[in-house]
């Protein structure tokens, strides 16, 4: 009997959670389906859910279009360049706080985790001046400087956290054999913080990947990423439904699929290690 | 127990990050202010002049301005209540015994990683769209009319779009913070035979208090600069400009150099009151 009532409210609770988690996902998979309808079929109404004349067209046509490739390129040179780079200054920074603390170390992670919060409106005009000044605009090394800076809080933080995990006593047997700082970090460190580094890196992808705010109004052609081209599609001339879909489902499959990977360290690396 | 050595090595390798974005927040900051105080219009550059608090006065005196402040704040706030109150909704139903969690999950948290001008270009056209749009279908199937959201309810269409991308981050925080509910607590309220709505006042809500101000400090740092969704949308207009895309007009569009920048000191000084608070939250977790 209180088996048989568990059981129903197991199963009630299930549909109840299957039923919001659709319908939140529920637009992306209307994007999904309208991406390989004929336009015709993309405005019809009533909607045809799963029974229409399945093409692919459209993902030809967004190559066409607006040049997919491009975007798609400068989208992944910008969000995997920006971060490798900022690693690189990251890495070492984590390193020192995390086991050669000093007094200030407290006082400079949250100075950096403050840079973080600086509205990129607000200095929006300084930028954009300096950009013009140096003929950044619609350059790949500008914006992705931006992004690595705009990043480099997060990276630190993040590095900072997991590195904090690893004893110290290893890292001092190997200066005790006599390993040198840049051998204890490549050949002692890294190879332990191989997957904490990883998912840092897979986040701050993500964060890179859809940043929007200085790709739109710094980018226009030459080093304009995927949300740029996405942006283009806002003032459409005519039909244009199913091919905004597919160049919409283009744009955010890689990145969907990294974040499905990363969702536990999401949640951690976004909440600055205050929820874990 | 760290060498001289190891501190000065600690502080040669902090330095290159400390510098850099020591100069990415103290030259942009700096130009910002200096801006802020000139009459400067790039369609006469030679024109410029020190006006000291003018562009201030200016900027705070449009009515402009005053309605993208008020925009601002009703998207933050709508967007806050909407995506912590149904994330921790979906984070208690996600909490329970249920089969397939982990498929449940992921399609939860889908929509976050959506870029902002994908979700933006989907919901106005295939959902909110008054002719064709699904939502319209939906209504006149059930035999209502359908919204014109974008130009009836246009700031509610927003809040609704930028609803979508958040209330994913909501849920999954805070499904993390109830997961990290003690067992034996669990089962001693139940024994006891704490009811339902008790034992989510007394007992829950006070475990993840903490988990909800920080979705709340981080919303906030991340709402107060959304921009793309308004750009690709409505592009501005009366009802949704907020304070980002009021200074990405004035530069933009009037080429109002010292305008925009006072405008952004305004933003910085609305952030900063946030981070105010998110910072020391995050630092007394640094301690424990």
């Amino acid at each position: 009997m209180a088996l048989k009532q568990t059981m129903g409210r197991r199963v009630g609770l299930t549909a109840a959670a299957w039923l919001v988690g659709f319908l939140i996902f529920f637009p992306i998979l209307w994007m999904f389906l309208t991406s390989f309808k004929t336009e015709g079929d993309a405005y019809a109404i009533p909607p045809k859910f799963l029974f229409f004349q399945w093409t692919t067209e459209n993902y030809v046509e967004v190559q066409a279009r607006s040049d997919y490739l491009l975007h798609a390129f400068n989208s992944i040179i910008l969000s995997v360049g920006a971060n490798v780079v900022g690693l690189l200054f990251a890495i070492p920074a984590a390193w020192s706080m995390s086991f050669a603390p000093t007094k200030r170390t407290k006082d400079l992670l949250m100075w950096m985790l403050s840079t973080k919060m600086m509205p990129g409106a607000g200095v929006f005009m300084a930028i954009y001046f300096l950009f013009l000044q140096a003929h950044l605009l619609d350059s790949r090394w500008g914006v992705g400087f931006l992004l690595m800076m705009a990043n480099l809080p997060i990276v630190v933080w993040m590095l900072y956290t997991y590195f904090k995990e690893i004893p110290v006593d290893i890292l001092e047997a190997a200066r005790m054999d006599g390993a040198s700082l840049s051998r204890e970090i490549i050949y002692v460190l890294a190879p332990m913080a191989v997957p904490g580094i990883a998912s840092t890196m897979l986040l701050a992808i993500i964060l890179s990947w859809n940043e929007a705010f200085w790709t739109l109004n710094l980018t226009n052609v030459n080093a304009a990423p995927l949300t740029n081209m996405i942006a283009s599609f806002s003032s459409p001339e005519g039909d244009f439904w199913a091919l905004l879909s597919a160049a919409s489902v283009l744009a955010i499959a890689p990145i969907l699929i990294l974040g499905w990977f990363s969702q536990r360290q999401l949640v951690r690396g976004l909440t600055f290690g205050a929820v874990k | 127990m760290a060498t001289q050595q190891t501190k000065t090595a600690g502080r040669l390798l902090v330095a290159p990050s400390v510098i850099l974005l020591f100069l990415w927040m103290i030259v942009p900051l700096a130009m910002t202010i200096y801006f802020s105080t000139l009459n400067y219009n790039l369609l006469n550059p030679d024109t410029r002049s020190f006006i000291g608090l003018g562009n201030y006065l200016d900027f705070l005196s449009d009515p402009d301005f005053i309605g993208a402040l008020e925009n601002t704040l009703i998207l933050v706030a709508s967007v806050l209540v909407l995506s912590v109150g149904g994330g921790i909704l979906v984070a208690l139903l996600m909490d329970q015994p249920i089969y397939g969690q982990n498929v449940v999950r992921v399609m939860v948290i889908a929509p976050f990683f959506v870029m902002p001008t994908v979700s933006a270009l989907i919901w106005k056209n295939m959902l909110m769209n008054p002719v064709s749009g699904l939502f319209a279908w939906i209504a006149t199937s059930i035999g209502l009319t359908p919204i014109d959201w974008f130009t009836n309810y246009p700031m509610l269409a927003v809040v609704l779009i930028v609803t979508w991308q958040w209330l994913p981050f909501a849920s999954l925080i805070l499904l993390t913070a109830l997961q990290s509910l003690d067992e034996e607590q669990k089962e001693a309220a139940m024994l006891d035979g704490a009811k339902a709505v008790n034992y989510f006042f007394y007992i829950v809500l006070p475990h993840i208090a903490r988990a909800v101000t920080v979705v709340v400090l981080i919303e906030t740092i991340f709402l107060l600069n959304v921009f793309a969704e308004i750009r690709v949308t409505t592009n501005g207009g009366e009802a949704t400009t907020n304070i980002p895309f009021r200074i990405f007009e004035l530069a933009t569009n009037a080429n109002d150099v010292g305008g925009a920048a006072a405008g952004g000191i305004v933003a910085v000084v609305l952030a900063n009151i946030v981070a105010f608070f998110l910072v020391r939250m995050i630092g007394k977790n640094l301690e424990a």
